[in-house]
């Protein structure tokens, strides 16, 4: 039955294939880019055009930016799926015991919440991956500790919806250990909302790493990770502007495919919500 | 909102402020940069060991932990931001000259959201279902896609490089300058809001005085006009306030492209620099001035809505 | 004067009222009773051409004075609503803005049918709600819908729904959300409307009592279709029909006069 859901629904159908085929791309990249190094290139061939031997044209270093942005996607499909798994788990794991056991536990942690809601995130990712230094797990620790709050209060209010139902506390009278309590109850109950959380959360995340890496405090040179690219692209925009086109679209496309994935995905496991 | 609400937030503010500056504090104690070597690196000394040693002892900065909070935090009750290392300028000063040019540019963008996304958002819902609104709801989802560094490149490349509209390095100063940061900003923003102004519209349509208007004859023009559209801005006011705040801190990207000198860029700078006292500072500020425009927001909402004020 | 023949309503081309037929003269006061879902409320939603989302009427005549209503314009419609047929609903109140006070949205609707000052279409509301017995009109105009108890704003509705004294009256279930002491008092209410200006009232209920009680003719639905018809002694008395039965031994103590 849960498999028809899925397949029955051609938007998601069509947008896992070409999810499927981004992160096939990033796996198989040297066979996708013939072989061609994205770290080197020769200063002969620097700042070429498009043409038929470099699709996308060369940076300044002479290396092929479609190889590069082929490579691109490990770094950013990576450092996503890193954040967002993070987030969940840190975010689920926190408003699942806050919920569950309430009192000064639920309290502390529904505070250090509330003072994260209450702060632009960009501003304090930024200022702790400036902080510790820059690089691209500084800049995914940043973002997970200003965005996991959102999980936290997501779990934590599922959490108390089916903490009071008869059965529940019937569990906890017959004496069922707190551990089975919560991997029994709480977590399945919670999953499905955290989930669609989380599909519609990729694009979002992508495009925020993105950010934090173009400011200069994600991926480092030489590396290729299209944020960096892109603020490598903009000191020759004038002569070169091949140089930021490919790299933002690659990111502008790959954010689309999961946005879409993301929403069919919320749409499967809630038909409500549209 | 009650006096007593008020003061009970007035109160959260505070403790939040207190967290933030503990952990921006503590952050900066555990990283591993050296805020004495970033100072002499940034006059050109190379200092040695001993000169670092006593500089260290001087600015307290072999006090203990908690020593250097209090202090520090007093300070900055006082004011004192601490003096910035890389410009070499107290750090309040520097915030304050630069916290204009930011409001200028948030203040525009909001301004051409709300006209890009309000209309668009009400014709979607009004049509809804009709070609018009797939339509807008396609090039918002395309919208909330684009990476808003990227649409300002675009932008630069499209109106100062191929048609020379613009300079591409904007000064605070004219309208021509704030235009493009502010329309990049706006662009990436109004996706999200046309799909929020959407909502609220359809909610409002859907309501019960809708029908109850009809039947009574009024016109649909009126009705849409007098009752639906400004009942449905009510929600948006939370949404707004909020999107003020987040743009104050949501702008550094979009300044460092144009390199605007805003808030943002001086943020920006100074992370890059190690400059820990000026991004103390900057984010303290920052997180005081978004919660005191939500509070304003949310105070101001209760005297809009007769419903929230004549509430028991 | 208002005359159904054979009139089917779909929803998306599924139907959802068959074969209606009704005819009603002028002062009647005509129940539909029957389930939710019998079709009842889209009967008068109908005859005020306000079915919702995607209702049509596919088949039928629907006339009033002889005027055949479904050839109607929109705007001719429109002008129709408030004056010749008004509505009341099962809680009046919400179908006012919630944002918007009492006298406002009272003037907005007279400003609608009438090229008056809105000085003028005020004093007009004021002077309706006290010929509706409804105390201190002032202050009822300066309120918002919420501010006031639910009989209170059913009264308001049906002041606002008889302002220029409409032929017929359509009330969708006028007494369902309110205590019982306060629904004798609308229900008499507007028993008094018919003997005072000879109004023709469609009161849509699911309670076989209140129908009882106010009606002169109660047509009973279900799935859409008339199941029963007849005076209101008819109904009560001879009707044989077993879905009329069962609603009415639904009816708590309809021994003596409390139909209500």
């Amino acid at each position: 039955m849960k498999k028809n859901r899925f397949l029955q629904n051609k938007t998601f159908v069509v947008f896992s294939i070409l999810a499927l085929l981004i992160i096939l791309a990033a796996i198989f990249a040297p066979v996708v880019t013939g072989g061609v190094d994205p770290l080197k290139g020769s200063l002969v061939d620097a700042l070429l055009p498009p043409s038929k031997e470099h699709i996308f044209g060369t940076d300044k270093m002479g290396r092929d930016i479609f190889t590069r942005v082929i490579y691109g996607a490990r770094a950013s499909l990576t450092a996503t799926f890193g954040v967002v798994a993070l987030i969940f788990l840190v975010g689920t794991v926190t408003g699942v015991i806050s919920g569950y056991f309430g009192g000064i536990v639920d309290a502390v942690i529904m505070r250090i919440a509330d003072m994260m809601l209450a702060f632009p995130g960009l501003v304090l990712a930024l200022a702790v991956a400036g902080i510790m230094g820059a690089s691209i797990k500084n800049a995914i620790i940043a973002i997970v500790v200003v965005s996991w709050t959102k999980y936290a209060r997501l779990a934590r209010s599922l959490v108390l919806k089916i903490r009071d139902r008869d059965y529940v506390s019937a569990a906890i009278v017959t004496g069922s250990k707190t551990p089975y309590m919560l991997l029994r109850y709480m977590l399945p109950n919670a999953l499905p909302t955290l989930i669609i959380t989380a599909a519609t959360d990729v694009g979002s995340m992508m495009l925020e790493l993105a950010a934090m890496s173009f400011l200069g405090f994600g991926a480092k040179p030489p590396a290729p990770e299209w944020g960096y690219m892109l603020n490598e692209g903009r000191a020759c925009m004038q002569s070169a502007p091949w140089l930021m086109i490919f790299p933002g679209l690659a990111i502008f496309i790959v954010v689309v495919v999961f946005n879409m994935l993301g929403d069919s995905i919320r749409d499967i496991l809630d038909p409500k919500s549209e | 909102m009650s006096k007593k609400q008020i003061a009970k937030r007035l109160l959260q503010i505070i403790i939040v402020l207190l967290g933030i500056s503990f952990i921006t504090f503590a952050l900066t104690f555990m990283s591993p940069g050296d805020p004495v070597r970033n100072m002499y690196t940034a006059t050109g000394v190379m200092p040695s060991e001993e000169m670092i040693q006593e500089t260290r002892e001087e600015m307290g900065l072999n006090d203990p932990f908690l020593q250097q909070y209090t202090r520090w935090l007093g300070n900055c009750l006082k004011g004192d931001f601490g003096k910035s290392y890389s410009l070499n300028r107290p750090v309040t000063e520097l915030l304050a000259e630069r916290l204009w040019p930011t409001l200028k540019l948030t203040l525009m963008s909001m301004v051409m959201m709300l006209i890009l996304s309000v209309p668009l958002g009400m014709l979607s819902a009004l049509y809804k279902d009709k070609w018009i609104d797939y339509l807008v709801r396609g090039i918002t989802f395309l919208g909330c896609a684009m990476p808003n560094f990227w649409v300002g490149l675009l932008l630069i490349l499209a109106f100062c490089v191929y048609i020379h509209a613009f300079p591409v390095i904007s000064s605070a100063g004219d309208f021509k300058s704030l235009f493009l940061p502010a329309l990049t900003l706006a662009i990436a923003m109004s996706s999200k809001y046309t799909r929020q102004v959407r909502t609220a519209v359809l909610d409002e349509l859907s309501q019960d005085y809708v029908i109850g208007a009809e039947a009574r004859g009024v016109k649909r023009s009126k009705i849409i006009w007098q009752n639906v559209f400004p009942n449905s801005l009510l929600p948006l006011i939370t949404m707004f306030g909020l999107s003020i705040g987040s743009l104050l801190g949501g702008t550094s990207v979009v300044e460092v492209i144009f390199s605007y000198p805003g808030l943002g860029n001086l943020a920006v700078s100074a992370i890059t620099s190690s400059d820990y006292n000026l991004i103390q500072g900057y984010v303290l500020w920052l997180a005081l001035i978004y919660m005191v425009i939500n509070l304003i927001v949310d105070a101001s909402y209760v005297y809009i809505d007769p419903r929230m004020r004549l509430k028991e | 004067m208002l005359e159904l023949k054979d009139v089917t309503i779909s929803y998306k081309n599924v139907p959802t009222v068959q074969h209606f037929n009704m005819s009603m003269k002028q002062g009647q006061i005509i129940s539909l009773v029957g389930e939710s879902g019998s079709g009842k409320t889209t009967v008068i939603r109908a005859i005020l051409g306000l079915l919702p989302g995607g209702g049509k009427v596919t088949a039928g005549q629907i006339t009033l004075e002889g005027e055949d209503l479904l050839a109607y314009n929109s705007e001719k419609w429109r002008k129709l609503r408030g004056t010749d047929i008004s509505m009341i609903f099962q809680d009046s109140g919400a179908m006012m803005n919630p944002t918007k006070k009492i006298g406002s949205v009272f003037t907005e609707y007279i400003l609608t049918h009438e090229k008056i000052s809105k000085k003028e279409a005020w004093n007009k509301g004021i002077m309706m709600l006290e010929r509706m017995r409804l105390p201190a009109a002032d202050n009822i105009m300066n309120s918002y819908p919420f501010q006031l108890s639910g009989g209170m704003r059913q009264r308001v509705g049906i002041a606002m729904g008889m302002t220029y004294q409409p032929k017929l009256l359509l009330a969708d279930e006028p007494t369902s959300a309110l205590d019982v002491t306060t629904q004798a008092q609308i229900v008499r209410q507007m028993m008094q409307l018919r003997d005072d200006y000879n109004t023709s009232i469609i009161v849509v209920t699911h309670n076989l009592g209140v129908a009882a009680y106010m009606s002169d003719y109660i047509i009973v639905m279900k799935k859409g279709i008339i199941e029963d018809q007849g005076t209101r002694a008819y109904i009560l008395k001879e009707s044989q029909n077993e879905y009329t039965r069962k609603l009415l031994d639904a009816v708590p103590s309809l021994g003596g006069e409390r139909y209500v």
